[in-house]
């Protein structure tokens, strides 16, 4: 089998008297769509923050391409090529989309010029080609989150971690940002994603992993995954699988 | 490099004033506007471009001062070469004081705050420490000899420190131009955000108040070169401090002129203070502060700011938006 790109190992993370992270595992191979889902309060966002270098985790190891990178600071990560956007959209107000995308196309190219430029091409590619001159300060939700993703893509990364990219956005907005994330997968980049909207999951994730409590409950196909006993509990209840069971095949 | 050319016509059209004039006043008055330009324009990397809002640069202008004085006076070091000493401390100590700082991730009011401190401290040093003279203060020793860098004409010394302010321009602009300049300016605009996009930010931090603080150190070698006079209220003065952000903040932070600009308005004003109020003290004081409520509130981004709002409206009046929403991308 061929090893996975990214690996988190035994991960356990604690605020105080409670235990958002609990020996977590998963995987992301390489060239493939991972998702982590869960209710909230699950930890997604604990064990997002902690993949992504903004908070040390207590014990366990992040294993990239071979490597601990446990702990290491996010700028450090990105040099890695490890390139992440931000559940709330962090631009740059004072500067234009093209400058936005410019500040991460300067990792791997020096030249302002060639920075320039390069923001351009990463605009066409997630179909925001047509604002690139305007302020970020005037772009509206959807607008933020693809200077969010063309900024986190600028930099040429080889993982990419996405924190519900697609929330916010109404129906029409998710259909034309699913291509856009598939066709940054079919480049070759391996995508990890955070996402609430089961949507998304289902038609873009090849593999699904099911937080709870700060534990992995469930992992496997999206499909597998809408059907298991324990991730319906997880979302709706204990007990609530059973009772659906046997509404489904009292209906029947 | 795109943007030179207003650099050097600026610099060149104001060079030959001196041959115009040989006025003192003009020409004294002039030199004063671009000590501020030069001493806010240090201000401005950090601040205008950096988002890092410093309460001290004294501590950099009265290093440079300082070194360049007690070199000659009691080491009989070459004025010239005490100069260019003097930027250097200036900027070892702004990087001294921005890793202190920065390692301990001060941000925002506790930034500038600690910046007021560290300049306060040096000055009570200074004026109690014998090497800088203590409360008497440091005089430099009158000898009108270019190499010694003192002049019989007040015209060489405009010249000089007109130099200075065209090299400061032209590093400012070529830092616009750099990846170095497009990092300061997102650790500006979102730290955590430029963070995730490889930006060490505390590195970047560092080298732009280093370098801050050896333009603003420039300013204070040549304060002491001009007055052949300090002592610790002036070389390590909160006066110096207001002044190199108060010139940017008028001109329009995070642009290349707005010191230049911000300095010319607000001498030209304390002058006109000084003349209309007959030398009332601190009343010109009280002009530059209602000056300064008035910026804020007709112009935020400063004159250079208001400038290329005005030239955009009369050029494109239907692409205009809200001031609020733009920014200068010259």
């Amino acid at each position: 089998m061929v090893e996975p790109l990214l690996r988190v190992e035994h991960v356990s993370k604690r605020f105080g008297g409670l235990q958002a992270l609990d020996r977590t595992s998963f995987s992301a191979d390489a060239g493939r769509i991972t998702a982590l889902i869960g209710p909230n309060g699950a930890g997604k966002t604990t064990l997002f923050s902690i993949i992504a270098g903004s908070l040390p985790p207590d014990r366990g190891r992040i294993v990239y391409d071979g490597v601990n990178i446990a702990g290491e600071p996010p700028h450090r990560l990105a040099r890695r090529g490890i390139a992440r956007t931000f559940q709330i959209a962090q631009p740059f107000t004072g500067l234009t989309v093209r400058e936005n995308i410019a500040v991460g196309a300067h990792l791997p190219r020096p030249a302002r010029a060639d920075a320039l430029a390069a923001a351009g091409d990463v605009a066409r590619e997630v179909g925001r080609g047509d604002l690139i001159d305007r302020p970020a300060a005037t772009l509206n939700v959807a607008g933020r989150k693809r200077l969010e993703l063309a900024r986190a893509l600028a930099i040429a990364p080889r993982l990419l971690l996405l924190d519900e990219v697609l929330a916010g956005l109404n129906p029409s907005e998710i259909r034309g940002m699913v291509p856009v994330i598939r066709a940054i997968r079919d480049r070759g980049i391996t995508i990890v994603m955070i996402e609430h909207v089961m949507q998304a999951v289902t038609s873009l994730a090849e593999h699904v992993f099911v937080l709870c409590e700060g534990r992995v409950i469930a992992e496997g196909p999206p499909d597998a995954i809408a059907a298991d006993p324990h991730v319906v509990e997880a979302y709706l209840g204990r007990g609530a699988a059973g009772r659906m069971m046997a509404t489904g095949s009292a209906h029947a | 490099m795109k943007g030179l050319v207003p650099i050097v016509g600026a610099v060149a059209l104001l060079g030959t004033v001196p041959l115009i004039t040989s006025s003192n006043v003009v020409l004294n008055f002039l030199v004063l506007v671009f000590l501020i330009a030069l001493v806010g324009q240090g201000w401005n990397l950090l601040g205008g471009y950096g988002g890092q809002y410093s309460f001290g640069h004294a501590a950099f202008f009265g290093t440079g001062a300082y070194v360049t004085a007690v070199l000659q006076v009691r080491y009989g070091v070459n004025a010239w070469l005490g100069f260019g000493i003097g930027i250097v401390a200036g900027g070892v100590v702004g990087a001294a004081i921005g890793a202190l700082s920065f390692r301990a991730g001060l941000k925002g009011s506790y930034f500038a705050l600690v910046t007021l401190a560290f300049a306060e401290v040096l000055r009570i040093i200074a004026s109690v420490a014998p090497i800088t003279g203590a409360g008497v203060g440091t005089l430099i020793t009158l000898d009108l000899r270019p190499e010694a860098l003192q002049f019989q004409s007040r015209a060489p010394f405009y010249w000089i420190i007109l130099g200075l302010v065209g090299v400061s321009l032209i590093l400012i602009r070529a830092i616009e131009d750099s990846r170095f300049g497009a990092y300061l300016i997102a650790v500006r605009e979102n730290e955590d955000a430029a963070e995730a996009l490889g930006v060490d930010t505390t590195a970047v931090k560092l080298g732009a108040m280093t370098i801050s603080a050896a333009i603003t150190a420039a300013g204070g070698c040549f304060y002491a070169q001009y007055f052949l006079f300090i002592d610790a209220s002036i070389a390590y003065g909160p006066w110096i401090s207001v002044e190199a952000l108060l010139a940017p903040i008028i001109g329009g932070t995070g642009t290349v002129f707005g010191p230049l600009l911000g300095a010319l308005v607000v001498k030209t004003l304390g002058e006109l203070g000084k003349f209309a109020t007959g030398d009332a003290p601190g009343l010109d004081l009280v002009i530059y502060g209602c000056v300064l409520i008035a910026v804020v509130a007709v112009a935020p981004r400063g004159i250079a700011g208001m400038l290329s709002d005005l030239r955009r409206h009369f050029l494109s009046p239907k692409t205009a938006m809200p001031p609020s929403l733009r920014r200068d991308h010259g």
